[in-house]
């Protein structure tokens, strides 16, 4: 028995002349019960033609409603056939139901064994690896507008009756099919379960709309309903065909992967180094990390993050640079602990110019550890040094005992050209020199990150102050860089 | 150039110019002899206006009494401000647009101007404190300022301009000219 109450019945008798499907009217009604909306639609149109009927029977003075008696026997009688053979709808064309004028047939035949084979295939073809699925619909906007219709054309005659209904309560469509859809599915994919996720993550078609559902929606939440009703029909005309689904899109959740990578080669970009859309340099850092990891997690592409980022020319050495990268759309998402290093391995044998560590899948949220922060972390750097004047060991030996000085930098000439115009001061904790000949050292400093070194070296035309030029009172230029240590305690480190 | 530093091996490295940035000039700015200007464009398309080797102001025995980027009544290029990535607000030059008004003791007054068209982004402040700086350093720390052509402009600005090898062939002639006796 459908959880109907007397007071429904009105309601129903006016639906159903209306031409609303069975599932819709159980909509209307504020049905929640699931099972109502998973019994075939036949049997729930039976069900809800005797119960008017059986309100004619008991009321059938009243005069309210003499039209209804008429029409439901007919549309009984078309639809007899269809019950024969739920599965096979098409069989008899002249026989099948009108399409539904709120649903435009979205829980009728989109709603049934037929769909969910189309779904759970595609799910198959893709061969994921997963444990449950969600199941998201997207609707076309134009269903709102015909929800809308239905939802006054009852409306009125709720008032009448005195009964209170808002239109919150009425059971979403895509929440109707969900409740079908899902068990079907589930029975298809050989009992993998799927569920509902609140607050869902949709999957809006990309259509070439006019209108999004989004403006659709807060246009009819303005609209005053005279207005609406002067320009469309209450309720809804009869379609003249059914919706059709467009296809069945798959997305895996992304994995997040991170680790700690060395940059051993002078002469390769963090991510591809493109200039009037000419491509500099052949590979990158990003793209020796990502080419193992997509094949190995048959993902169909990536996002590349990292704790700060070095120049071309730059090595990273020592425990290397945390990065983490997002795998976009996994097929295969499980690797155990073997199966990481494995993978890192795969990495490392791949090219000599990188070499990865503590290689881990992470969560979504770790991640933000990264980047938190990122600008009181300390960096270790080595730089070789050339003086314009003749030095001796002993002239820079007074680097050393400089602590925490701290250097105002304008904005370097070198990247001016995309980040704002501003003077940074910037920390370096300390510094240490090691004498090489009477023209060349080497520099080592400790500073806080985002100081740009090659500038404190040589001065950017005077922008950067102090710099080494005026610490030596001499010329000084940065022959070579390397970051030694990005001091950021993330990702764990794992033991090898 | 400077014969001092040839001794030194390191000396022939590129220098940090050599290696971003790409010299262009103006030879003779707006017909006074030897007001030469050079342009470095680094490879992200901004520029550093400097004055040549050869400008009249750097030549031995110079001194600067002033430097003025008070332009007009109306105009000091000391008020340009930039804000943000795309430096809103920055005052738009064209290619005669003056920088600055420089007077020497001895009561010469030259002007410097943009050569190019684009954005001011900062003039040089340090040299108002310290004009040695310019006649010390003219093609780093002595710069006069600095300019952001509009990006679709970035390679058509320079092709008023002489590149080093036509530079040097104008001093070439200067030379023979110098040395002809009128």
């Amino acid at each position: 028995m459908l959880p109907l109450k007397d007071k429904d019945k009105p309601m129903v008798q006016m639906l159903l002349l209306a031409g609303c499907c069975a599932r819709c009217i159980l909509r209307f009604c504020c049905v929640s019960v699931h099972a109502a909306y998973r019994q075939p639609p036949q049997n729930t149109l039976k069900q809800l033609q005797a119960f008017i009927s059986d309100t004619e029977n008991s009321k059938s003075q009243d005069s309210a409603v003499p039209e209804p008696p008429e029409d439901p026997p007919s549309k009984r009688a078309k639809l007899e056939p269809g019950v024969t053979d739920a599965v096979l709808e098409r069989d008899d064309e002249a026989a099948a139901p009108r399409v539904c004028v709120v649903c435009l047939g979205i829980l009728q035949d989109m709603c049934g064994t037929s769909q969910a084979v189309k779904v759970s295939e595609a799910v198959k073809a893709e061969n994921y690896e997963f444990d449950t699925v969600v199941l998201s619909v997207s609707l076309p906007a134009q269903l709102c507008v015909r929800e809308h219709s239905c939802w006054l054309h009852v409306k009125k005659e709720v008032r009448e009756k005195g009964l209170v209904l808002d239109k919150d309560d009425v059971i979403q469509v895509k929440e109707a099919f969900k409740w079908i859809m899902q068990g079907l599915v589930a029975k298809e994919l050989g009992g993998i379960a799927v569920v509902t996720k609140v607050g869902n993550i949709h999957d809006e078609k990309k259509n070439i709309l006019v209108f999004t559902r989004m403006a659709v929606v807060k246009a009819l939440e303005k609209i005053p309903d005279f207005k609406f009703l002067k320009h469309y029909p209450c309720p809804p005309a009869q379609p003249t065909s059914s919706c059709s689904p467009q296809d069945v899109r798959c997305l895996h959740g992304s994995v997040f992967v991170a680790g700690r990578y060395n940059k051993f080669c002078r002469s390769l970009p963090q991510t591809p180094w493109v200039i009037d859309g000419e491509r500099r340099m052949e590979s990158s850092v990003e793209e020796l990390i990502a080419a193992p990891l997509l094949a190995a997690f048959r993902a169909d592409g990536f996002n590349f993050s990292s704790s700060g980022r070095e120049d071309v020319d730059v090595r990273t050495l020592g425990n290397g640079r945390p990065f983490a990268m997002e795998l976009l759309n996994p097929h295969r998402s499980r690797f155990n602990r073997a199966e990481m290093k494995q993978l890192q391995e795969t990495i490392n044998k791949s090219s000599d110019k990188i070499r990865v560590r503590d290689l881990q899948i992470v969560t979504r949220q770790a991640m933000s550890r990264m980047k938190e922060g990122e600008e009181e972390k300390t960096k270790s750097y080595t730089a070789l040094i050339w003086t314009q004047k003749p030095i001796q060991r002993e002239d820079i030996t007074f680097i050393d005992d400089i602590k925490d000085l701290t250097v105002d930098q304008k904005t370097p000439l070198r990247v001016l050209h995309r980040r704002a115009l501003a003077v940074r001061p910037r920390v370096i904790h300390s510094m240490n020199a090691r004498f090489l000949d009477p023209h060349h050292f080497y520099l080592g400093l400790k500073t806080q990150a985002g100081t740009y070194i090659k500038e404190f070296v040589h001065g950017d035309f005077g922008r950067t102050k102090p710099n080494l030029c005026q610490l030596l009172k001499t010329d000084t230029d940065i022959l070579e860089l390397d970051v030694e240590s990005v001091d950021v305690d993330w990702p764990p480190a794992i033991p090898e | 150039m400077d014969g001092g530093e040839q001794k030194d091996t390191q000396a022939n490295a590129p220098s940090v110019i050599d290696r971003y940035y790409t010299r262009w000039y103006r030879a003779d700015l707006k017909g006074k002899p030897c007001e030469d200007h050079c342009i470095l464009q680094h490879s992200n398309r901004i520029c550093v206006v400097t004055l040549a080797e050869t400008h009249p102001i750097l030549q031995s025995g110079r001194t600067i009494k002033s430097i003025n980027y008070q332009i007009s009544n109306v105009c000091s290029r000391l008020n340009n401000k930039v804000s943000g990535k795309s430096k809103r607000g920055g005052q738009f030059l064209t290619d005669f647009a003056p920088l600055c008004r420089i007077t020497c003791t001895d009561e010469t007054e030259y002007t410097v101007y943009s050569c190019i068209r684009g954005r001011l982004l900062e003039v040089n402040e340090s040299i108002l404190e310290t004009p040695t700086l310019l006649l010390e350093k003219p093609s780093t720390e002595g710069y006069i300022a600095v300019i952001l052509p509009k990006f679709e402009e970035s390679k058509s600005i320079t092709e008023n301009l002489l590149s080093r090898e036509e530079f040097e062939s104008v001093l070439a002639k200067r030379k023979v000219a110098e040395s002809q006796p009128s």
